[in-house]
């Protein structure tokens, strides 16, 4: 029984932390906010070179064989510097996708690339979470028909995985004829979501597409967006700790007063349970399949909730200048806005959690 | 990551349902959280003590079982009576808290003498610390005790002293040092509450029910010897127990069964013909606390780890107490609404549900954000130890 981070998983998570530490402080992650639908190669070259692309894929295609914990445990850092990478889609969700549902042909194709940082893999799952603006894409003959919003790492893709509407997922290059593409622009600059529009666009269906495949990578993006907002969580109780213990008024330090200390170890007390929630939640993807979704539900409702209260009462220790643009708060109050919505708000992950026990007609 | 115990482990696990199968019906109905145990309650617990599932790491020449402390084996026997629905080893405040405090510190003599008794159920203590002017600040009490001859002689009061009324001994705080700073004038007395001068009285909470008492000293003389520690120590003494009281409050099996009723209470109660299970509003709620209570279980398991490796585990320790009693109370306050109308009801009403537990939980279990250390008391553990923010600045006196 051991319920913690082994020795290679914590040299593994200080590694990244040293990388973003050097490679993405604030002011750069600021240059990059200013051109989110653009992919910041050379961090990512760097993020290549530790392997972070190719984590989940197979040693056999070039990856380094890892689980989701450790993928979990990555995330969290960049979470924790706000990293403006395309990890999300194309290290996490692209990957799972084709090693579920893609052919030998189609993985010996993609996967070594995507390991190697050499290409950029979008994502296009709302729908199959829930349908809004009418989106939706219907597979004919090779083609697909419809619309699909938040594809996630949107920006410069160099393919895309669709699901359609009836959980077949596909593969879509981005100069397919009849594909437009609409970056949206959200409150978080730091990674790109946009619109494929298809008008009879040409696609190649993954062969073992079914609803689990569609459900395993949703439930593996679940997990990894709570552990974004696990990380900038911590790191914005860690800002506020910090400014409260310089900030003075009234002749004290603002942490020596029970109305901010009581904020600060509220945070603290909501966010640390947390990281347990995403371990197991993240273990259970690779170990215990019984419980991996209903435990990427809770993971993904849990610390959307606890995101939102550390992420306002962390603006709020600020105070004015939790508010302004020059401490750069803002990046990880809407990091976590971001994390919250994307791929399911609380309630309607909620909802699944009751499906899948029974307790929702 | 490895959530499987290894064959060592598994191995110990049949033995104790080995032990659960061959006993299992020789068990009581329940042991009770407090109070005077009964007759078959004790026997039960001496069966335990001599299998070394309960008092197992207490050495044998005080009447425990005298196993190596095994975090992880603890941890088999809790899950597996818990699973068989079996009452586990007594708890009560003179096992969790004056045992462990004499073993530490008391002497050879003290230990001789009340160990094995309490261990037993046989000796029944209440604690005597909180008094009407000192609950926070524990640490001003003003209960005095000077020294008459070879006794010393209490007169004050105490409050919140539960089981008070039924208790044999009290473990108490009293100020010898009036002088000194008040940290160094308390020293830690055990006595008889049978000692004359004693008056207990119920004290009715908001319950209904008289949990809890106050105790009054009037002269009460107890011989200079039934000191544990030293004089002037007595804080210190204490708060070797303090430390056991708080790893007492966070029960995350007691949580899971709480909210596992609250499911079935879900299934069962309907209104307008529709069950609550099925009310979308009360639904989000259940799911909401339902990861609430996973992600304290999970906390739970890594405190384990912690434990068994003998590593400080910080902030996840120090949150136990605020978050384990709130969510208690979260899921009481979800049972309550669910129930509606019906959820007010009390006493012996017509239409009551669960015999009012839910209600007298909803209550009692604010008196524990409130006992203990208040959820405001954890919160400055938790800002100034857990992430070392400054303390409040003393007040010029």
């Amino acid at each position: 029984m051991e319920f913690a981070l082994s020795e290679e998983q914590c040299l593994l998570q200080d590694s990244v932390r040293r990388f973003l530490e050097q490679n993405s402080p604030l002011d750069k992650v600021r240059l990059a906010a200013g051109n989110t639908h653009t992919v910041q190669r050379s961090l990512w070259a760097g993020a290549s070179e530790l392997g972070i692309p190719g984590m989940l894929i197979p040693e056999d295609f070039g990856g380094m064989g890892l689980g989701f914990l450790d993928a979990a445990i990555v995330y969290e850092m960049f979470g924790r510097y706000v990293a403006p990478l395309p990890f999300l889609g194309t290290a996490v969700m692209a990957p799972l996708a084709l090693m579920l549902a893609g052919s030998e042909a189609q993985q010996e194709k993609w996967l070594p690339k995507i390991a190697a940082g050499e290409i950029i893999a979008g994502v296009a799952v709302t729908e199959s979470i829930g349908v809004r603006e009418d989106a939706g894409v219907k597979a004919g003959k090779g083609t697909l028909t419809g619309k699909v919003l938040f594809v996630i790492d949107w920006a410069e893709a160099d393919l895309y995985i669709v699901a359609d509407s009836d959980h077949g997922l596909h593969l879509v290059l981005p100069g397919a004829k009849g594909l437009s593409r609409r970056a949206l622009d959200t409150i978080d600059k730091t990674r790109s979501v946009g619109e494929l529009v298809f008008d009879q666009v040409s696609a190649e269906p993954l062969p073992r597409s079914s609803a689990d495949a569609v459900a395993r990578v949703i439930d593996a993006g679940r997990v990894m967006l709570a552990a974004d907002t696990l990380g900038a969580g911590q790191m914005m109780i860690e800002k506020s700790v910090a400014y409260a213990g310089e900030r003075k008024q009234f002749g004290r330090v603002i942490g020596s007063f029970q109305a901010v200390k009581h904020l600060c170890a509220e945070m603290a007390a909501a966010l640390e349970p947390s990281r347990s929630l995403v371990w197991y939640a993240a273990h259970a993807l690779d170990e215990v399949p019984g419980d991996a979704r209903l435990m990427a539900c809770h993971a993904k409702s849990h610390l959307s909730e606890v995101g939102r209260f550390v992420a306002r009462t962390a603006t709020e220790v600020h105070g004015g200048m939790g508010f302004t643009d020059l401490l750069g708060l803002h990046y990880w109050f809407k990091r976590i806005g971001f994390d919250r919505q994307l791929l399911g708000g609380p309630e309607l992950v909620r909802l699944e959690a009751a499906h899948l026990q029974g307790w929702a007609a | 990551m490895d959530l499987a115990y290894s064959p060592k482990y598994e191995a110990f696990r049949e033995e104790v349902r080995a032990f659960l199968t061959k006993y299992k019906s020789q068990a009581p109905k329940g042991l009770g959280a407090a109070g005077r145990p009964s007759p078959e309650a004790c026997s039960w617990q001496q069966l335990l003590i001599q299998h070394g599932y309960a008092a197992r790491t207490i050495p044998k020449d005080y009447g425990g079982y005298g196993a190596k402390p095994d975090i992880l084996e603890s941890r088999i026997i809790a899950e597996e009576f818990s699973a068989a629905r079996v009452p586990s080893a007594l708890q009560n405040q003179g096992i969790s808290m004056l045992v462990p405090t004499l073993l530490e510190l008391g002497t050879e003599e003290q230990k001789k003498k009340w160990v094995k008794p309490t261990l037993r159920g046989e000796v029944v203590w209440c604690q005597g610390y909180s008094e009407p002017g000192s609950g926070s600040d524990l640490a001003s009490l003003q209960t005095r005790a000077t020294v008459d001859g070879d006794d010393f002689v209490i007169n004050g009061q105490k409050i919140w002293t539960s089981t008070a009324h039924e208790a044999d001994m009290i473990f108490c705080l009293v100020r010898t040092e009036p002088d000194k700073p008040k940290h160094e004038g308390i020293s830690y007395l055990i006595f008889s509450m049978k000692t004359p001068g004693i008056e207990v009285r119920p004290l009715t909470t908001m319950t209904g029910h008289a949990e809890f008492n106050e105790v009054f000293f009037t002269d009460v003389r107890v011989p200079k010897t039934q000191i544990v520690g030293q004089r002037g120590q007595g804080w210190f003494v204490a708060n070797a127990t303090l430390k056991h009281e708080r790893g007492m409050l966070g029960d995350p099996v007691a949580m899971e069964t709480r909210f596992q009723a609250l499911v079935d209470l879900m299934h069962e109660e309907t209104v307008d013909g529709q069950r609550a299970i099925d009310n979308p509003i009360f639904r989000d709620r259940l799911v909401r606390l339902q990861a609430e209570l996973a992600a304290m279980k999970f906390n739970g398991l890594r405190l384990l780890t912690s434990a068994s490796k003998g590593e400080d585990p910080g902030l996840a320790r120090l949150i136990v107490k605020l978050q384990s009693c709130e969510l208690t109370h979260q899921i009481s306050a979800l049972a309550i609404d669910v129930m509606g109308e019906l959820g007010v009801l009390y006493d012996d009403s017509p239409y009551l549900r669960s015999h009012g537990s839910w209600q007298w939980g909803y209550m009692f279990q604010l008196g524990l954000i409130i006992g203990g250390g208040t959820a405001q008391i954890q919160k400055n553990i938790i800002s100034e130890r857990g992430l070392g923010m400054p303390r409040e600045p003393k007040l010029a006196k």
